[in-house]
């Protein structure tokens, strides 16, 4: 077996100096009755190319956004990932360590960290940032718990713009810690009926901008209401990209940002994983979940980097941490600093307009489909198509044309008949021209 | 010795991509706008964001040499106890970046993505055989995600009869995140201390059993490194009080294929795909960690959840019984984890995996036995896949069980587990796992021997100092802590914590 | 001597008419380390007896300091937000945490003196 190092000689040697007639031995603690003589029924063990083959065919019956025309979005977007993202993140000096525990050999993790952190109060317009989260979704929840405890208050009103799943997730949160959560609807024509929601016992808002319809969110006005009443605006972006073209949320004046990181440096790979950034403000620091890298100096004063703040976390405080969350998504943060510093100012805001530009090139062309409309007027890479049939049925019958258009909004809300004939369409710099034109003859085929 | 360049060797120096910023300057070559009006209703940004601009070379060059001054599996040993540092092989990079898995979007029709939810399947298979328990929940990002699923599908389960129970019960020895968790769960936690021998103690357990109580949550292998041997008893007590049994599977590399936790009266147990199924660390993450559970729990486990029909694979993202308790996170679960650990499953199979743990085991008890005259063990007998020492050879030498580990990194290993579990004073908890060769762990214990000679010969000045030849000395994490400085800002000189 | 009364959880008190001053003591920051953040209570808060007053954390540990006495909180050491390191200069003096309106003044009976403290402590060892 490729990855077992210990010889049969080896084992016998061992056992001999440990002291046991056999392997057995070591098992004594556990009781007979669990004791399993076989092997479990499952097959026996295979060498690489046998394996690579048996999953080479699985990935083979996957439709993908690199054999069809492909226009999904919804909170996981296709970019281009630069050659160098993948080639320096498997690296084994970052893919094979641990979490930076001890500084003196982790400056490499730490240091980039810290760039990390750097670079996302940056996007955001917010003053720190924490080391990255699960994802977006969790990220989210985890904002409303720390907003419960900056403000000791325990009711969360959520944007009927919000993801879908990250509102559930939210609310699968709040089920058990007692909290409540006021949840909108979402609606087609932009009602919110946001500032009517905060009282006196509103912990926060959360809004999500651009939001599910695509729709970049004004957060201003909501920001100004949540303040005059002793709450805090959480602000989400699923589409980190957007942050290129549109105003900062704390610009806007959001207390918390969360946003999926998966556009940059991270493959779609089927949901996961994904990387969760989350900012805030520094007078709320100690509010913070997950882990943080803070500049230091060593015993001979150069600098460096250690993990800081730690006695938030759960292996220190344990029932009384910020959070249970142990880990944070290290290797997809990486991918997104690198790809972030290959964009740099000038690339990043660049791939925002090329963006925005190919997602107005395609609801121009997609407009003239027979029985479609552009729900939006604004935008930033995605738009919502009102179709003259259940969006959920014309997405199939894509499918079968070999073409993936869009997510149908009731995928999310089947039981909401508001949503039913509406289509989520991400565009992004790596849609071609051809792609746009196979999708609105698509549409006018599947339609017909 | 200092060098004009502050570079030392093949350590460089390396300053922050902020401080390398030429404006303009950029590492992508991008297509130029056609400059057409903006349709974001007059939210556009109107300042700059602050982003360096460098070239490709540049960027590659400062990560890579980032990465020379991080330890990591591939070049060294790296014992760290709880933590399960085994071989990360490259065959699951290469499957997790195969088009079909990297390429496709997690909304896409169900008949489009069949061999995707054929992986999950097929690993959520491979993992209910291996822990004897009949269903599994795929979704948690890490294992305290797992955790928290595991504790909420019991909380749903227990609401669904009606029994509004408000305590949970946690082992001293357990880890920061099993109470952690129940306090998310809005449970009271109990500690339940552990006995002479680092189990738990059944009779405080016994005490501690009421009908208050919605769970224990243990750990098995314990955190001591040592298997619950009175583990089918403590389940019928739990049982008993009508209470449920949570395993943290975080050990499961020391038993995978030798026992079904599902065998020993477990109901729920996340299992770490990046410990026991050698999913990468990453610098911390991501991880993933899908919970098992017993028959009297999976219809309240959390969506999404794949199912085999007739037609193919389904994605259940919507529960028309109301039963399960709802969704922990966007999407469907840690998919490239899933890619990369079924590739490690399918290739050490039935007869390897079971390999694993008799190895991880073997090893373990080798250190321990190579070290026992001069480290004390804190516990008799065997251990399992790790081995815990306490300080008390370290009394009176003036040198810290930190001192040692940092000691350790001079001799080129990265130091054990330090200083937990919380029960055992100055723990020093060592995990070789089954890919390290012999030579390998002759190598670190002929060191970890001539370490603790040198410190009861009186070194401590030395050991304090420790390490002298990392890349870094000792870090200041008390003026980290006291001044925290998390961002770079363009006022901040390069010694600006100096 | 002083009239300094400590409890088992390392507080100190010293009371001066029917206010009393509450610090952690010597051991207390000795155990703890480098104290890098201290959070102490709002002013006008009443708090009972054993009750959690405010936290303190250094590089290793974060622990609850409880209220040694009920009563209402009439003052706290701003300073120390700014400057945690005074709790390990100074425990005694400018290290101090907070200061409580008395309301149960035989409370002061079940707390140690210093002598009583310093067995305690010998007893811990």
């Amino acid at each position: 077996m490729r990855y077992l190092p210990q010889t049969d000689d080896d084992r016998t040697a061992m056992l001999a100096a440990i002291g046991a007639a056999g392997i057995d031995d070591l098992y004594v603690d556990v009781p007979r009755s669990a004791w399993r003589d076989g092997l479990v029924d499952l097959p026996l063990h295979q060498g690489e190319m046998q394996v690579e083959r048996a999953l080479a065919a699985m990935a083979a019956k996957n439709l993908h956004g690199g054999n069809a025309p492909f226009f999904l979005g919804c909170g996981s977007y296709r970019h281009h990932i630069p050659a160098s993202v993948d080639a320096l993140i498997q690296r084994g000096e970052f893919l094979t360590s641990y979490t930076p525990y001890q500084p003196e050999v982790s400056q490499g993790t730490l240091q980039m960290l810290f760039e990390f952190q750097t670079m996302i109060a940056m996007l955001t317009g917010m003053e720190v940032a924490n080391a990255s989260m699960y994802d977006g979704a969790s990220g989210t929840a985890e904002a409303v718990l720390m907003a419960n405890r900056v403000t000791r208050r325990h009711r969360a009103v959520l944007s009927g713009g919000l993801h879908p799943h990250y509102r559930e997730t939210v609310e699968t949160y709040a089920r058990y810690g007692e909290f409540e959560i006021v949840s909108r609807t979402p609606s087609p024509d932009g009602r919110d009926d946001l500032i009517e929601a905060i009282d006196g016992t509103t912990s926060c808002v959360v809004v999500q901008t651009p939001d599910l319809f695509g729709r970049p969110r004004d957060l201003t006005k909501i920001a100004e209401a949540c303040h005059a009443a002793g709450a805090l605006l959480v602000a989400v972006v699923t589409e980190v990209v957007s942050l290129g073209l549109l105003m900062p949320p704390g610009a806007m004046g959001a207390d918390i940002v969360v946003c999926e990181g998966q556009s940059l440096g991270n493959p779609m790979g089927f949901g996961g994983p994904y990387v969760g950034l989350f900012a805030t403000k520094s007078k709320y620091l100690r509010q913070m979940p997950g882990r943080l890298a803070g500049q230091t100096v060593d015993a001979e004063g150069r600098r460096g980097w250690v993990l800081t703040l730690s006695t938030r976390e759960q292996h220190i405080r344990r029932e009384k941490a910020t959070s249970n969350i142990c880990t944070n998504s290290g290797l997809c943060a990486l991918a997104f600093t690198i790809h972030l510093a290959l964009l740099g100012e000038e690339g990043f805001t660049t791939l925002a307009r090329l963006n925005h530009e190919a997602a107005q090139r395609a609801a121009e062309r997609l407009e003239q489909v027979k029985g479609v409309s552009v729900l939006n007027e604004t935008y930033f890479n995605e738009f919502t198509l009102r179709l003259p049939r259940p969006a959920i049925g014309v997405v199939e019958d894509l499918a079968g044309r070999g073409i993936l258009g869009g997510v149908p909004l009731a995928r999310f809300h089947p039981d909401d008949p508001g949503l039913s004939d509406l289509m989520a369409v991400a565009v992004t710099e790596m849609t071609t021209a051809e792609e746009i034109a196979a999708l609105a003859d698509g549409l006018a085929e599947v339609l017909a | 010795m200092t060098t004009t360049s502050g570079n030392r060797g093949l350590v460089m120096d390396e300053p922050l991509l902020f401080e390398q910023d030429a404006p303009g300057r950029c590492g992508v070559d991008l297509e130029t706008p056609e400059g057409r009006p903006l349709k974001l209703g007059g939210l556009e940004r109107k300042g700059a964001i602050g982003l360096p601009g460098l070239a490709e070379p540049q960027v590659v060059r400062h990560f890579t040499r980032l990465s020379q001054k991080n330890y990591a599996i591939d070049a060294g040993f790296y014992p760290l106890g709880s933590c399960t540092m085994k071989h990360n092989p490259r065959l699951n990079e290469k499957a997790v970046r195969m088009p079909g898995f990297a390429l496709a979007h997690p909304l896409q029709p169900e008949s489009t993505v069949q061999g995707a939810l054929e992986l999950i399947a097929t690993l959520a298979h491979w993992l209910t055989t291996l822990t004897g328990m009949p269903g599994v929940a795929m979704s948690p990002a890490a294992g305290a995600h797992g955790e928290l699923a595991g504790l909420m599908t019991i909380r749903a389960a227990l609401t669904a009869r009606g029994d509004a129970r408000k305590k949970v019960l946690v082992p001293e020895s357990a880890h920061g995140t099993n109470p952690a968790t129940a306090t998310l769960c809005d449970y009271a936690v109990e500690s339940i201390p552990a006995n002479e021998r680092g189990r738990i103690d059944i009779e405080a357990l016994k005490e501690a059993l009421d009908q208050d109580v919605a769970a224990l949550m243990l750990t098995n292998p314990n955190t001591c490194g040592l298997f619950e041997d009175e583990i089918v008893e403590v389940a019928r007590l739990v049982h008993d009080a009508g209470a449920f049994f949570y395993g943290d599977g975080a050990n499961f590399n020391a038993i995978v294929g030798r026992v079904r936790p599902g065998d020993l009266g477990i109901d729920a147990m996340h299992i770490n795909l990046h410990k026991t199924f050698s999913t990468p660390h990453g610098g911390g993450g991501p991880g993933s960690g899908p919970v098992v559970l017993a028959e009297s729990l999976v219809p309240f486990a959390p969506l999404p959840y794949v199912v085999a029909g007739e037609g193919g694979f389904r994605m259940v993202e919507h529960d028309p019984s109301g039963r399960s308790f709802g969704r922990l996170r966007a999407f469907h679960g840690q998919m490239g984890m899933f890619v990369r650990a079924l590739a490690y499953m399918m290739s050490h199979g039935a007869d390897g995996l079971r390999q694993v743990a008799e190895d991880a085991v073997l090893n373990a008890n080798y250190v321990l036995a190579r070290l026992k005259g001069a480290y004390h063990p804190s516990f008799d007998g065997p251990c399992m896949h790790e081995c815990l020492f306490d300080d008390r050879t370290l009394k009176d030498t003036g040198v810290s069980t930190l001192d040692l580990a940092k000691a350790l990194i001079d001799e080129g290993f990265h130091p054990m587990t330090m200083y937990f579990p919380l029960v055992v004073h100055g723990a020093m908890l060592i995990e070789p796992t089954e890919t390290e060769s012999k030579a390998t762990l002759d190598q670190f214990c002929d060191t970890m021997l001539a370490l603790m000679e040198k410190a009861q010969a009186g070194n401590a000045e030395w050991f304090h100092e420790s390490p002298h030849l990392a890349p870094w000395r000792r870090l200041d994490e008390t003026a980290a802590a006291r001044n925290p400085v998390l961002t770079w800002s363009p006022e901040q000189g390069k010694n600006a914590a100096a | 001597m002083s009239d300094r009364l400590y409890t088992k959880d390392h507080e100190w008190v010293e009371v001066d008419g029917d206010i009393a001053t509450i610090g952690i003591s010597e051991h207390a920051q000795e155990q703890l380390g480098d104290v890098v953040f201290v959070e102490l209570p709002e002013v006008g808060r009443s708090v009972a007896q054993n009750e959690d007053a405010a936290v303190i954390e250094s590089v290793k540990a974060a622990s609850e300091v409880y209220a040694p006495l009920t009563g209402e909180i009439v003052e706290v050491n701003e300073m120390l937000a700014e400057d945690p390191a005074q709790v390990n200069a100074d425990p005694y003096g400018v290290g101090w945490f907070m200061r409580i309106r008395i309301d149960e003044p035989s409370e002061l009976d079940e707390l140690m003196d210093e002598e009583a403290y310093k067995d305690f402590l010998a007893d811990l060892e």
